[in-house]
């Protein structure tokens, strides 16, 4: 009996692989290979002593290759090859970090959610350097299904210590019922947001909530929700997926998937999933959250993922995903109010003010009528400009001087 | 090594070093030393042929003939860099010929050099003073060099030919481009190197200069960046390099997300704070993160209409790229990166090369690194003092070679561009390892976590302040570091000197002491 857990290879860094064979010798022989050895040879035996003792393993010969892993990743493969063991499930968790522990508002800005594989700690190190409006650790299609039980327990600790920056942490589940056992353990951690993923009924999202409900405490901050829509049989449901809970807070479209289930191919011009897109949209202003669009794939042309988030902006989408960092500023940059929208916006909020004070609900700018809709649509332009710091909160003031 | 004395960097250094006598650090520009320059032998027209043909069958030929004996200098240039084969070829002929006791002196070294391993090994070369790269890093660190190894800057090597410190018996020198008086340039050939700046201090002062070509000329090879009376023999071979590794290397802007981030802050800073403005004098270099801040740096040029008065490289198309549009007025060349940078070179008035003795020897009457603007270096460790080291990591092992690194310490605006951590290894620590530059000539640490500028610069300080930018002390920065990676333990050194670390005026800064427990 052998398990083994982590990554190695030439490639490989910030990572380690773990092989732990129980055996009848007694102690724990550890035998670490590791570039850092000089500088955390000691810890990392101090760690993995003290985790192995956690679990009660007491005789057994493990094999480190090390390739600069931080502490909880460390941790985290240890962990995964000792419940491949003893089929335990206790949790070994080094002390969490308090910064981590944040809360979101439902409709806070959503432009760009990076998504960042759960199962790559190279890649989850500097997640929070970025400035994309979410983090999401991905546990779905971005992990392989014989490393989900170890990505699972990556991602936890991964909440817990790796510094997100106040940065929104979301979570992509895997789908139902596999789902389930990935919220047993990310559900009580630092976490803003679960991602479900192929959502296809309501149902699958109160699911989804009950067990959140069940593993966190209310103290703990809420947790929003953001189902995915991906199947036709999802778009035909979009509508009652969105409104199933006050936890919804958005509703988005995974177009690789939608696509391939109704038969379609992707094209340039975006006119087969124009309608998915749209429904999408619909449903989520009608259930009064935020509609958001599905990722862009070649990270390469930026100048084509400029295009295509105008357009989805356009469509009335609040963001789009992230598959690489160097597509979050264009990402930003194109669901950002534009100045001539702000100046328009100003005027309107301005004038509207004015004419409110002065007991009339209509009122003129320029030639063109303004009333109550136009007056919303103005504000929440100025309210993006606030909140991306395009203008200053007291613009009112800064208007009149 | 007994008796070490502390230094005016508080750090202990031997008053000998392979049996000559060294001067501890004294402070910056507190050493001054009264003396006349090394004079070389005054040669003769009537030994050389008058009709200007030097050429020799063969390398060994040349080096039989120069008088190669035990205990020689052999100098080489590292314009071939990782592709050279000249300096592996040297050796291979010394130990051929039993010759025992060599003093190897490179402007650098490169991983190709492995080669030279056996031959430390069996005496043929006892020592290494220069730049000691990766396996020779290693075999220096282990304690299995015979002599002292000597770690100078590019400016400190011109420095210690010319005071006298290294007496070179015979200078290899390879030549891309030469005729058979010995004229030699890097711009054409099958090893183009563009550039020959390394080796102008070499062939001014060593006794016998060998020139080694795969690309023989007529009379004249024009421009002469070598000038053939200073050269005994001219030798042509099949192959000095290969081409594909001598332009290879860190040439490419990175594209790693996070080095990205290091150079866009970088960028703005110098922006924010004015150190960039119209007519400035920049330096970049090749490496990844350079290379970024180079094109950010060229957009910021572009957006406020402003010229940059001029470059100086470590030259890549991507200064080439500023020259080409008119971002940039002048480029001065002392190394080239890239075949852009060499057809730039041959086709742009504004493109020349240039030595290093006019930019960064100290003992000479001016340097130009100090008129820079702005440089952006990297480093292996900065301290909570600013101190920068870029010779060993953190586990102590010798993996690195100077270069231009501390010379460049003296322009206006030293900016060292760095992560945070490498691989959970912290860049700013405690106390650097080895200590290669005082922290009062670092201005600013730019990391993706942060920005540290150095308490002295108050006029920085003040300047960066309200600019948005992410301000952070130096301890601050180190303790993010310990937080994100815990705090190292020490690496285990002996007793045993292995290195030292010169400064620019020839003086010692710091020892490198043999690692425990390698090999």
């Amino acid at each position: 009996m052998e398990a083994i857990s982590g990554n190695r290879g030439t490639e490989v860094r910030s990572d380690c692989f773990i092989r732990i064979v129980p055996d009848d010798e007694p102690g724990i022989r550890i035998r670490l290979k590791s570039k850092v050895k000089s500088l955390y040879g000691q810890s990392i035996h101090q760690l993995v002593q003290e985790e192995l003792n956690f679990f009660g393993i007491r005789d057994a010969t493990v094999e480190i290759e090390d390739s600069g892993a931080l502490p909880y990743v460390i941790a985290a493969r240890v962990e995964a090859a000792v419940r491949q063991i003893t089929g335990t499930g206790q949790e070994f968790l080094l002390p969490e970090l308090p910064q981590n522990r944040y809360s979101t508002v439902r409709d806070k800005l959503r432009r760009s959610r990076l998504y960042i594989p759960g199962n790559n700690p190279k890649l989850i190190i500097n997640a929070g350097l970025y400035h994309s409006d979410a983090i999401i650790l991905d546990l779905e299609d971005s992990v392989s299904p014989e490393k989900k039980p170890e990505a699972r327990i990556l991602v936890r600790n991964a909440l817990r210590n790796n510094d997100m920056m106040g940065i929104e942490l979301m979570v992509r589940i895997n789908q139902l019922p596999l789902g389930l056992q990935d919220l047993e353990m990310v559900a009580r951690q630092p976490l803003n947001l679960i991602l479900i993923p192929k959502c296809e009924s309501a149902e699958t999202v109160l699911t989804v909530r009950a067990k959140i409900e069940e593993c966190r405490d209310t103290g703990e901050g809420p947790v929003w929700l953001m189902p995915i829509i991906e199947s036709a049989q999802g778009l035909r449901n979009a509508y009652e997926i969105a409104e199933a809970t006050p936890a919804v807070a958005a509703l988005a479209i995974g177009l690789e998937d939608y696509l391939a289930d109704i038969g379609a191919e992707r094209t340039h011009g975006a006119e087969e999933s124009f309608y998915a897109r749209s429904v999408v949209v619909n449903a989520a202003r009608a259930a009064g959250i935020q509609p958001i669009d599905s990722v862009f794939s070649d990270f390469g042309d930026n100048e084509q993922l400029l295009r295509v988030a105008a357009n989805s902006k356009k469509m009335g989408f609040d963001g789009m995903g992230c598959i690489h960092p160097g597509q979050i500023n264009v990402i930003h940059e194109a669901f950002n109010p534009t100045f001539p929208e702000i100046e328009k916006a100003k005027t309107i909020v301005m004038a509207y003010g004015k004419a409110a004070a002065e007991g009339l609900g209509v009122v003129a700018v320029g030639s063109k009528m303004i009333d109550l809709p136009v007056m919303k649509r103005a504000q929440t332009t100025i309210e993006k400009a606030v909140t991306t710091g395009l203008i200053p909160k007291e613009w009112r003031e800064i208007q009149h001087e | 090594m007994n008796n070490l004395k502390i230094n005016a960097a508080g750090r202990p250094v031997p008053p000998e070093v392979n049996g000559e006598p060294v001067v501890p650090y004294m402070g910056v520009g507190k050493y001054k030393p009264v003396a006349s320059k090394c004079s070389p032998v005054i040669p003769s027209c009537a030994d050389f042929p008058a009709d200007g043909n030097k050429c020799v069958a063969s390398l060994k030929e040349a080096l039989v003939k120069a008088g190669l004996r035990d205990g020689m200098t052999i100098s080489t240039h590292h314009h071939l860099r990782d592709g050279d084969l000249v300096a592996n070829n040297v050796f291979d002929i010394a130990h051929e010929l039993g010759i025992k006791g060599l003093r190897w002196f490179p402007s650098a070294s490169f991983p190709c050099h492995d080669h030279l391993i056996p031959y430390l090994e069996d005496g043929t070369i006892a020592g290494i003073e220069g730049s000691m790269n990766g396996p020779l890093g290693k075999f220096t660190s282990a304690g299995k060099m015979e002599r002292t190894a000597v770690l100078r800057s590019h400016g400190g090597r011109v420095q210690a030919i010319q005071d006298g410190e290294v007496k070179i018996d015979i200078a290899v020198m390879a030549a891309p481009c030469a005729d058979p008086f010995g004229n030699a340039n890097g711009l054409g050939g099958p090893s183009a190197t563009g550039v020959l700046s390394y080796a102008d201090i070499d062939v001014r002062y060593a006794d016998k200069v060998i020139v080694v070509t795969d690309n023989l000329v007529p009379f004249p090879c024009l421009p002469m960046q070598i000038e053939g009376n200073f050269v005994d023999a001219v030798v042509l071979v099949g192959k000095i390099g290969f081409p594909e590794k001598i332009m290879g290397g860190t040439t490419q802007v990175t594209r790693s997300p996070d080095r990205l981030i290091i150079a866009e802050l970088t960028a703005r800073f110098c922006e924010a704070t004015g150190i960039v403005h119209d007519g400035c004098i920049i330096q970049a270099g090749a490496g990844g993160i350079s290379l970024a801040i180079a094109t950010f740096l060229h957009q910021t040029a572009q957006k406020n209409g402003w010229k940059i008065q001029a470059g100086f490289g470590g030259t890549t198309r991507y200064m080439v790229d500023m020259l080409k549009d008119g971002t940039m007025k002048y480029i001065l060349d002392a190394q080239v990166f890239d075949m852009e940078a060499i057809r730039s070179l041959n086709e742009n008035p504004g493109h020349t090369a240039f030595t290093l003795n006019n930019i960064y020897n100290y003992h000479s009457k001016g340097n130009f690194a100090t008129m820079i603007d702005m440089v952006s270096l990297g480093a292996t460790e900065i301290d909570v003092h600013f101190n920068g080291n870029v010779v060993t990591h953190s586990d102590g092992i010798l993996l690195h070679g100077i270069g231009g690194w501390q010379n460049c310490l003296f322009a206006k605006n030293t900016i060292i561009a760095v992560p945070l951590f490498r691989d959970r290894i912290p860049v700013i620590v405690d106390e650097v390892t080895t200590l290669c530059g005082p922290g009062e000539l670092i201005d600013v640490v730019v990391t993706e976590r942060g920005i540290a500028i150095n308490p002295l610069r108050t006029d920085l300080i003040a300047k960066a302040a309200d600019t948005g930018l992410p301000l952070k002390s130096i301890l601050e920065l180190k303790e993010m570091a310990e937080a994100i990676c815990g705090k190292p333990e020490k690496p285990r050194f002996t007793d045993k000197v292995v290195g030292v670390v010169k400064w620019v005026d020839g003086t010692v800064l710091d020892v490198i002491r043999q690692v425990e427990g390698i090999w």
